[in-house]
C-alpha cells in the first residue's frame, strides 16, 4: 500500500522550465549523454525549491555507496539541513555482484527542518547497476515517479545476459513511470581511476552535491576528512572524481533542487546510534565493557575499543555472551558498574547471569541493540522484538529496569542514566536500542560533559562491625553494597536465596523477605519517574503509543494527521519497566488507543484470529495487563524502520 | 588497572591473622569423609601462612558441593552460577589486581558446563589460584556421571555404566597455549596438597590445581586403591617443585624427578593411566597475564574523560556559522 502524497513533499517549481516537462524529456534520453563535452556554464539551471527529499544511493557492496551516502549526509548536515540517514545493508559481507539481495548503500533524508526518522519512499535514487536498483523497487522503497540515476555501462555489456537484463529493467521502470536518467559513470570515472569500483562513489557524491545545490568547497573538505587516513594521492583522485561528478551533473542534468538550510545556533554532532552509545559508555564513567561480537551491536564495541583505552578502560571480548555477562558482573561486583552490549540471541544467553545480578543485587547495565528474531532471524534488520524477553526473560521473579532509547541522542544519554540507576538501586538496567538507531545518523546538540555523570570512586572504607550486606531498607528495599576490599564487609554473595547476612536461606519467611525487598526497589524507583508528555493534544479520538526507535515516525504521522484536522496524539515511553504513574489517565482521555510497534501482532481477521487467541504486540500486552484498558495494536516485522506514511494510514483506518 | 591503592595506607593495628580468622561462622556442611574438607583446611592454612587480609581475598565458585567452599571462608565470597566461576573471577581481577582471587570449582562445573570458560581462562592467564575438586561425579545433584567419571561407572544417568572414556583435565590444560601452571594433588595427602596450593598461589598467572577428591557418598571406593597402595602414586619432585617431608618421602617411594619447565614430559606424565601423578607438572612464569596486557596507561579521571570525549566530539561536530568548521566523520 502506498501512503498518500505528503503535504510537505509537494514541490514548488521556481525555474522557468516546468520540471515535469524537463524530466519527461530526460526520461526519453536513452543514449548515455557522456560523450558530449560539457557545454559552457551558461547552461545555468534554476533550482526547484523543495522542503525535503529522500535520496538513496545503492551499489554492490564494496563499491562505496555507503561512504557516499554518509558523506552526502554529513555535507548536508554541515550546510544546515535536517538529515536522517539509514543504512541499506546486505546480510552477507560479499554478496554476489549485481544481485537483488546484495544492495548496499544509504538512504539520506534531507529537510529544511529537524527530522526524526527516515521518512517514506525515496524521491531520487542513484544506482550502480540495475539489479541493486531493482531491490529497492521490489521493496516498494521508491515514490511513484521517483528520479533514478542509473549507471549506463551495462547496456553495452559484452555478456548478452547482462545487457538484456539491463534493457528489460530499464524498460520496465520507464514504463512504470519512473524518471530514468542513464549516466555513463564508468566512462567518466575511468579517466581518473583504473578500478572504477573504487571511485564511482565520489563521482556520485559530486553529482548529488550539484543536484542538491550543496557547496562544493564543503564537499571537498568532507572528502578530505573521509580519506584522512589515506595518502595525498588518493585524496587528490577522490577530489577529482568529486569535481567531475559535480561538473558532469551541472552540464548534463536538468535536475536541481534547493532545500532551505539554516546553520544551527549551537554546535551539533553527527553520529549514528552505536557511536552515540559508545560515547555514552565513556561519559558514564563505566570502566569495563564485556561483549561478544554480534550484529548489529558490534559497531558500538568497535568504536569503543578504539577510544576506551584512552581513558584507561577496557573492552573485553569474551569467549561467548554467557562469559561476557559474567565478566561484567564480576567487574561490577568488585568495582564500578560495568556494561555488556549485545543483541537478541546474546540477550537470551545472558539471562541466567542477569538473574544472578538481580538476586545478588549487583549493578549491571545490559544494552540490547535489537535485531530481527527469533533465533538468528534477521541480523542486520530492525525489529523491536525483545521487550518482553528483557522484562521477563529470566526464570523466577527477577525485577529489573527496562528502558528504551528513542533517538540517536537518546542512545548517548540512556547509557549514562542507566549506569546511575543501576548503581543507585543495585539493579540491572537493560537499555533497548535497535538496528535502525544503530546505523542511522542524525545531528543532535553536542553534549557538554558533566562530572556528575560519573560514578564516584568505589568505597574502600571499613563498614561498621555489625553491618549486614543485605540490610534491606523497610521502605525502599534498598541496600548498600559491600565491595571487596572494605574491611568488615566480608560475606559470601550467593545466587541462592539468602538472608540479610547473605547466608543461604532455608526458611520460607527469609526467602519471601528477599523477594519482597528486591521487588520493592522497583516500586521505589518507579516513584522517581515523571509521566511522559503527550505529543499532539491532551485528549482526542486516537492515541498512538510507542517505545524506542519508532518515536520520530509516530510523531511525524501524528503531525500529518493533525494537519488534516484529526484528533490524534501520541505517547512515547522511555521506561517500560516500571512505567511512570499517570499513564492510565492519559490513555483514558482518548476514545481509542493503539500501540505502534516494530514487532509481531496478530490482526483480528475474524477468520481464525479473534479476541480469544489474538497475540498482541509487546507493549500492548504490558499496557493491557497493567491498565485493564482494551488497547489495540499494530505492528510490522518487515525488518525496516516503520514509515510515517504507513502509520498515518493505519491511524486513518482506525479512525474510520 | 587503577584499583584503589589501599596497601599504601598504614596498617595501624599490627594484626597477625590466625586460622580462625579465615573460618566463617558457618560450619562446613559436607559429608563426613568428604575430600572437600581437606581442601578447605589447606586453603585456610595458606591464607594464614601468607597472611592474606580477609577483606582483600575473594573466593569465587560455581555450583556444586565443592562450590560451597566460599561460604566457609571468612573472606569475600562469590558463589555464583554453575560453570561460570571463571568469567566472574576474571571480571573481578580485571579492575582489582590488588585482590587475591581464588576459584573453587568441581569437575562438572569446570570440565562440563564451564568447559569453554575453562579453556579460555587458561589462555587469559589471569593471576588467580584455581582448585578443581575432581570427585569424578556430580555430587550436589546426586550421582550423575561427569566428564571425568571412569568408563563403565554406574551412576543415576548411566545405570548400565558410563559409555565414554573420561576427559583428562591435565592433558587438556597442558594442551592450551598460554598455560602457565598445572598441578595435581590428592586430598588424602594433606602435606603435599598444602605445598601444591601454596606454590599455585605464589605463581603469578592462572594456577590450575586438580585435586583428586574423595566423595564417600557417591564414589565410596573410587580412590581406595591409591590410598591403600602408595606405590600407585607417582610423586613429582624437583628443587623447583615439591619439597617432601621425610615422612611423605618414606611413604611415597614412587618418585620422579620432574622439572616443571619441561612441557613435553609434563604431557607424558599427565597421560599416565596406571599411576596417579601428584606434584607440579608444569610452571612457566614468563607467560603474560591478561590483566597486565590490558592495563590502562592512565587512570580514568573525570578530567581525562572530559578531554577524550571532547576530542571525539570534535570529530563529529558541526559548528555554528561563527565558529570554526571541521568536517564530520562519516
Ligand atoms: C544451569 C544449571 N544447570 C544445572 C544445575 C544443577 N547442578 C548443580 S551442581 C551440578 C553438578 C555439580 O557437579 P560438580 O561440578 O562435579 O560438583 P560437585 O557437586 O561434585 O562438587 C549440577 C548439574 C545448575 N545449578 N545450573
Ligand atoms: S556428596 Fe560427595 S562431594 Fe558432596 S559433600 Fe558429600 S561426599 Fe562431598
Ligand atoms: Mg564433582
Amino acid at each position: 500500500m502506498k501512503p498518500q502524497v505528503r503535504a510537505e513533499a509537494e514541490t514548488k517549481p521556481v525555474g522557468k522550465k516546468s520540471p515535469a516537462k524537463a524530466d519527461k524529456k530526460k526520461a526519453q534520453t536513452r543514449k548515455p549523454a557522456g560523450k558530449k563535452k560539457a557545454p559552457p556554464a551558461s547552461r545555468r539551471r534554476l533550482a526547484e525549491a523543495v522542503t525535503e527529499h529522500i535520496v538513496e544511493i545503492v551499489s554492490d557492496s564494496g563499491e562505496g555507496a555507503q561512504r557516499c551516502g554518509q558523506s552526502f549526509g554529513s555535507i548536508a548536515a554541515r550546510t544546515g539541513l535536517g538529515i536522517w540517514t539509514v543504512e541499506i545493508i546486505p546480510a552477507e559481507i560479499q554478496p554476489p555482484a549485481r544481485s537483488v539481495a546484495g544492495a548496499s548503500g544509504n538512504r539520506v533524508r534531507l529537510a529544511s527542518r529537524r527530522i526524526m526518522n527516515g521518512g517514506d519512499e525515496a524521491d531520487l535514487v542513484v544506482a550502480f547497476n540495475e539489479q541493486v536498483l531493482l531491490s529497492r523497487v521490489r521493496a516498494n522503497e521508491l515514490k511513484p515517479g521517483c528520479i533514478i540515476l542509473l549507471e549506463s555501462k551495462w547496456r553495452d555489456d559484452p555478456d548478452p545476459a547482462i545487457a538484456q537484463s539491463y534493457a528489460e529493467v530499464t524498460a520496465e521502470l520507464t514504463a512504470a513511470g519512473y524518471r530514468l536518467h542513464e549516466i555513463p559513470m564508468e566512462e567518466e570515472c575511468v579517466r581518473f581511476v583504473p578500478d572504477t569500483r573504487r571511485g564511482k562513489n565520489m563521482f556520485a557524491l559530486g553529482m548529488l552535491c550539484n543536484i542538491y545545490s550543496l557547496d562544493l568547497a564543503l564537499a571537498q573538505a568532507q572528502v578530505r576528512f573521509a580519506f584522512r587516513k589515506k595518502d595525498e594521492k588518493i585524496i587528490d583522485i577522490n577530489l577529482e572524481l568529486l569535481d567531475a561528478g559535480y561538473q558532469w551533473a551541472d552540464a548534463n542534468l536538468d535536475l536541481k533542487f534547493a532545500i532551505k538550510a539554516a546553520r544551527p545556533r549551537d554546535p551539533q554532532i553527527v553520529v549514528n546510534g552505536n557511536t552515540a552509545l559508545a560515547l555514552g559508555v565513556v561519559g558514564s564513567g563505566m570502566e569495563v565493557c564485556a561483549m561478544y561480537p554480534i550484529t548489529p551491536a558490534t559497531s558500538a564495541s568497535h568504536y569503543l575499543s578504539d577510544i576506551f583505552e584512552k581513558v584507561g578502560c577496557v573492552v573485553h571480548q569474551a569467549e561467548d555472551e554467557i562469559s561476557a555477562c559474567a565478566f561484567a558482573i564480576g567487574a561490577s561486583y568488585a568495582g564500578k558498574c560495568a556494561v555488556t552490549i549485545t543483541s537478541g540471541p546474546g540477550l537470551s544467553l545472558k539471562q541466567e547471569g542477569i538473574g544472578l545480578a538481580v538476586m545478588a543485587e549487583i549493578p549491571l547495565v545490559v544494552v540490547d541493540v535489537q535485531r530481527g528474531g527469533p533465533s538468528t532471524g534477521q541480523p542486520t534488520k530492525a525489529e523491536q522484538g525483545d521487550l518482553l524477553a528483557a522484562c521477563f526473560g529470566g526464570h523466577g521473579d527477577a525485577p529489573k529496569i527496562i528502558m528504551a532509547a528513542a533517538t540517536i541522542e537518546d542512545c548517548f544519554y540512556s547509557v549514562i542514566t542507566a549506569r546511575k540507576i543501576a548503581e543507585t538501586f543495585n539493579m540491572v538496567v537493560v537499555v533497548l536500542t535497535d538496528a535502525s538507531l544503530a546505523t542511522a545518523q542524525q545531528p543532535f546538540p553536542r553534549p557538554r560533559f558533566r562530572e556528575d555523570w560519573l560514578a564516584p570512586p568505589i568505597d574502600q572504607s571499613a563498614v561498621p562491625e555489625d553491618a549486614k550486606p543485605y540490610d534491606w531498607d523497610p521502605r525502599t528495599g534498598m541496600i548498600e553494597r559491600f565491595i571487596p576490599g572494605q574491611p568488615n564487609g566480608m560475606h559470601c554473595l550467593t545466587g541462592l536465596a539468602h538472608d540479610r547476612a547473605s547466608r543461604v536461606a532455608y526458611d520460607p519467611e527469609v526467602n519471601e523477605e528477599g523477594i519482597r525487598n528486591r521487588s520493592l526497589k522497583l516500586a521505589a524507583f518507579q516513584r522517581t519517574l515523571k509521566t511522559p508528555p503527550v505529543h499532539g493534544g491532551d485528549e482526542g479520538d486516537l492515541l498512538l503509543v510507542g517505545w524506542g526507535s519508532t518515536k520520530g515516525a509516530i510523531e511525524e504521522a501524528v503531525d500529518r494527521l493533525r494537519a488534516e484536522g484529526k484528533a490524534v496524539s501520541s505517547l512515547h515511553l522511555k521506561f517500560l519497566q516500571p512505567m511512570a504513574s499517570g499513564i492510565k489517565e492519559v490513555l483514558q482521555r482518548f476514545d481509542r488507543v493503539m500501540t505502534i510497534e516494530n514487532n509481531w501482532c496478530d490482526m483480528p481477521d475474524g477468520d481464525l484470529i479473534d479476541e480469544y487467541n489474538r497475540r498482541y504486540s509487546s507493549l500492548a500486552w504490558l499496557l493491557r495487563a497493567r491498565h485493564l484498558i482494551d488497547i489495540d495494536c499494530w505492528g510490522e516485522t518487515r525488518g525496516q524502520p516503520i514509515k510515517p506514511g504507513r502509520i498515518a494510514e493505519i491511524a486513518r483506518g482506525k479512525l474510520s | 588497572m587503577h584499583a584503589p591503592r589501599t596497601e599504601c595506607l598504614l596498617n595501624l593495628i599490627d594484626q597477625e591473622y590466625a586460622i580462625r580468622d579465615y573460618q566463617s561462622d558457618i560450619p562446613p556442611r559436607w559429608c563426613t569423609g568428604c575430600g572437600d574438607n581437606a581442601i578447605l583446611t589447606a586453603i585456610q592454612r595458606l591464607c594464614r601462612d601468607e597472611q592474606l587480609p580477609p577483606e582483600k581475598t575473594v573466593f569465587v565458585s560455581g555450583i556444586g558441593c565443592s562450590s560451597r567452599l566460599p561460604h566457609y571462608m571468612n573472606a569475600y565470597g562469590f558463589h555464583g552460577l554453575h560453570g561460570r566461576a571463571f568469567p566472574v573471577a576474571e571480571g573481578i581481577k580485571m579492575r582489582r589486581p590488588d585482590l587475591h582471587v581464588f576459584v573453587t570449582t568441581g569437575d562438572g562445573d569446570c570440565c562440563s558446563i564451564g568447559a569453554a570458560h575453562w579453556i579460555h581462562a587458561i589462555r587469559y592467564n589471569m593471576d588467580m589460584t584455581v582448585l578443581m575438586h575432581d570427585n569424578q561425579i556430580y555430587g550436589l545433584t546426586k550421582m550423575q556421571a561427569s566428564p571425568t567419571s571412569p568408563r563403565g561407572l554406574r551412576s543415576n544417568t548411566t545405570p548400565r555404566g558410563a559409555y565414554l572414556e573420561p576427559l583428562n583435565p591435565l592433558t587438556v590444560t597442558l594442551g592450551v597455549p598460554n598455560v602457565s601452571f598445572v598441578a595435581q594433588a590428592a586430598d588424602w595427602i594433606p602435606e603435599t596438597l598444602f605445598d601444591i596450593v601454596s606454590q599455585a598461589y605464589r605463581h603469578k598467572g592462572f594456577s590450575f590445581v586438580r585435586v583428586l577428591q574423595r566423595c564417600p557418598e557417591f564414589m565410596p571406593h573410587r580412590f581406595d586403591a591409591f590410598v591403600q597402595d602408595p606405590s600407585l602414586t607417582r610423586l613429582l619432585v624437583h628443587q623447583k617443585g615439591l619439597t617432601l617431608t621425610p615422612d611423605t618421602s618414606r611413604t611415597y617411594r614412587n618418585q620422579e624427578i620432574h622439572d616443571p619447565g619441561d612441557l613435553n614430559r609434563a604431557r607424558e606424565i599427565a597421560s599416565l593411566t596406571e599411576e596417579v601423578p601428584v606434584g607440579i607438572l608444569y610452571r612457566n612464569s614468563e607467560v603474560p597475564c591478561y590483566e597486565d596486557l590490558r592495563e590502562g596507561e592512565r587512570p580514568n579521571t573525570p578530567g581525562l574523560i572530559r578531554t577524550v570525549l571532547d576530542e571525539e566530539f570534535d570529530k563529529f561536530t558541526i559548528w555554528p556559522e561563527d565558529q570554526p568548521d571541521q568536517p564530520a566523520a562519516s
